[in-house]
């Protein structure tokens, strides 16, 4: 399983430039129908032993937090913005990788060279540039155009008690738990959509839904947890190795109350840990998804990641089975409902 | 000599200010190619003699330091986090999600924990390195059986070929400097040498150029290049406070040099074609060269710099060109007649 989530976080997917994430997808299912939608999300349909009471969609999104080039400078430096949301502070010294493998650093001048406020003030992607080692506009333009995007290039790990480190695993996770879903036996009929840009705004999952018109929808996730010291009480939002996460609301979705009590009674009859999140913060594609066609009953599960939306987001392995095992369960028991 | 290769050797090294041990040995097993007697002391400093054979030569010193910037463990807390200190100047804008590696009774791979955006609004304050807090994915128990209070930690960079002939990697600030002094010693092996070489590769230069301090006490110097690193022009740097990577060697004048070992530098670097700039330091260095200079009865030092870019970050970014450079105006100065 590790070895899985470290192929498939590796793979760079910028939203709007999901194409390696989702060719390694369709690489690696067996479904009974297989399709691209004009926007560029996969829908695929596998066919269970039954047929569900509830036309039942999963989804999860491919695309990741990235950075595309907008300009490039006289002496062979780009400028460039975040794709997504991206902390700057996450961003100045660091490498990144353009998808011809072009590698790129990203700094400023020396801590030397800065005033005594510069050192106090982290600059916002105005002030960065990609080096990728030219010396003219002319030698950068060579490897690099504008419009091009760029991923962390970081390492993938796994460390201390079960715990894994990458880029991307926001939603690579969720994708992977679909993967193994779909390369299974179902006990229903399902509809799984792998969504792109959900985060320029939600918006693959917009016509993902239409196209599949479910009537419940269940989405797998990555959420943010700050459990880490000197955060406390409910800014810790949820905790790595206390389960999956079930949602009851978040900033753009308010969650069909039924399921979210249904996710709960079915973690404890399967015997998985599970608990919510105690902030409203964040959002995911249910936000596009449960008003799309006159609208979707909507849950969503999480797997708690830690510092989201940077090169090093960190989850820890026991809550990805947990939310596997829950969203396995949750989709057999919404089938029925 | 493949400075690349070398350098890229070098800097795979940890080697953190007072913890020098295992980058020192790494130099040492180089070093020992061009001196078979090359030794390192209790303090991690690596230290060779290289006799030219003539009688009553001066001795040249070449130092450049083996030491890196990184950060040592002060605190485990009740849930298992680590809190840091800092070995040498950070820069602490960069630190943030970084991945790092404490090295503990083994490599433990850790996080600096940062809050995502998705509950945090302000996106440019700048934490001190004592509110850093590190993730190893352990209990308290479990980390200390592994992790002691003054183990070194370091960002978890790697070694990148950028285009053309840059290279960016942890630790260039000083290994290419190191790297080039190896490489003038490859250089110099077939050419006639004028002086007694002392080869100093010294330890906690970021930390107070502690190392330099012991050697140059030791070492009886006549005259003494330091080659470190400096500036490299970047975007938002101001041009005569910098130079631009590719443009060689750069060649020290400060009140702390001696004036007639950097007209000797500029003129061997012109006569024999090396690319080089001025750098103008007015008052003093920052390098080690204010230390050994003011050594023992006084030793005539000048700084040949290589320039770099993101100096203090884990993305240093150096010119291949620019070390042998360095390497090449080292063997000219070497090789010449000793200053009468």
């Amino acid at each position: 399983m590790l070895d899985r989530l470290k192929e498939i976080c590796t793979l760079d997917g910028t939203s709007g430039d999901e194409s390696a994430v989702r060719e390694y997808i369709m690489n690696n299912i067996t479904a009974d129908e297989v399709s691209v939608d004009q926007l560029g999300n996969l829908i695929v349909f596998k066919k269970g032993r039954k047929s569900p009471k509830n036309k039942i969609m999963l989804a999860a999104h491919m695309d990741e937090v990235g950075f595309m080039v907008t300009d490039v400078t006289a002496d062979g430096f780009f400028r460039f913005g975040a794709v997504g949301g991206v902390d700057p502070r996450v961003v100045l010294g660091r490498a990144v990788r353009f998808k011809n493998g072009t590698l790129g650093v990203i700094g400023t001048k020396a801590t030397h060279q800065q005033s005594a406020d510069e050192r106090k003030k982290a600059p916002d992607f105005d002030n960065m540039y990609i080096d990728i080692g030219a010396s003219s506009a002319e030698m950068a333009e060579k490897l690099v155009s504008r419009g091009d995007t760029a991923c962390f290039d970081t390492e993938f790990f796994s460390f201390g008690d079960g715990f894994v480190k990458g880029k991307a695993i926001d939603d690579r996770a969720g994708c992977l738990i679909m993967m193994d879903m779909i390369n299974s036996e179902l006990p229903y009929d399902m509809w799984f959509v792998f969504t792109v840009q959900e985060e320029v705004g939600t918006r693959g999952a917009k016509a993902a839904a239409f196209t599949v018109a479910p009537d419940i929808a269940l989405v797998l996730e990555t959420t943010t947890a700050c459990d880490f010291s000197g955060v406390g009480g409910d800014k810790r939002v949820c905790q790595l190795g206390k389960g999956a996460v079930v949602s009851y609301m978040d900033r753009s979705t308010i969650y069909d109350r039924e399921l979210y009590k249904l996710a709960f009674d079915t973690a404890e009859k399967l015997g998985v840990p599970a608990q919510t999140k105690t902030l409203v913060a964040g959002g995911n594609d249910s936000g596009a998804i449960h008003v799309s066609n006159g609208g979707i009953r909507t849950c969503a599960l999480s797997v708690p990641c830690r510092y989201l939306h940077s090169p090093s987001c960190v989850i820890k392995m026991s809550d990805f089975e947990a939310t596997k095992a829950l969203a396995a369960a949750m989709a057999e028991a919404c089938a029925e409902l | 000599m493949d400075i690349k290769q070398t350098l890229r050797s070098l800097t795979e090294q940890i080697g953190v200010s007072g913890d020098e041990f295992s980058a020192s040995c790494a130099a040492l097993e180089l070093l020992r190619e061009y001196a078979p007697d090359a030794e390192i002391d209790a303090f991690g400093n690596v230290t060779a003699l290289i006799k030219c054979g003539r009688p009553n030569a001066k001795t040249l010193m070449f130092d450049a330091h083996i030491d890196r910037i990184g950060m040592i463990v002060t605190y485990i807390d009740d849930s298992g986090f680590i809190k840091a200190g800092a070995c040498g100047g950070l820069d602490m804008r960069t630190m943030l999600a970084q991945t790092v590696v404490v090295h503990g009774k083994k490599d433990v791979y850790g996080v600096i924990s940062t809050l995502p955006p998705h509950v945090s609004s302000d996106h440019s304050k700048v934490p001190e390195v004592g509110e850093l807090c590190i993730d190893i994915g352990m209990n308290k128990e479990d980390a200390e059986k592994l992790v002691s209070l003054g183990d070194r930690i370091t960002v978890n960079s790697q070694f990148r070929e950028l285009c053309g002939s840059l290279v960016s990697a942890p630790a260039v600030d000083d290994r290419s400097g190191v790297c080039a002094i190896l490489a003038a010693l490859d250089m110099l092996k077939e050419k006639p040498i004028a002086y007694d070489l002392a080869v100093c590769f010294t330890a906690q230069e970021e930390t107070g150029e502690r190392g330099a301090k012991q050697v140059a006490a030791r070492i009886e110097a006549d005259e003494a290049i330091i080659v470190d690193v400096s500036f490299g022009t970047t975007p938002d740097s101001a041009a005569h406070e910098t130079a631009q990577l590719g443009s060689g060697a750069m060649v020290g004048v400060s009140a702390v040099l001696d004036r007639g070992m950097t007209e000797r530098l500029k003129a061997l670097a012109d006569s024999n074609g090396i690319p080089f700039t001025v750098e103008v330091m007015p008052s003093s260095t920052g390098t080690n060269a204010d230390a050994i200079s003011v050594s023992r009865g006084g030793v005539k030092c000048c700084t040949l710099s290589i320039p770099i870019r993101y100096m203090h970050t884990p993305i240093e970014t150096v010119d291949i060109r620019d070390i042998e450079a360095v390497a090449k105006l080292i063997c000219s100065y070497a090789g010449g007649e000793a200053d009468a």
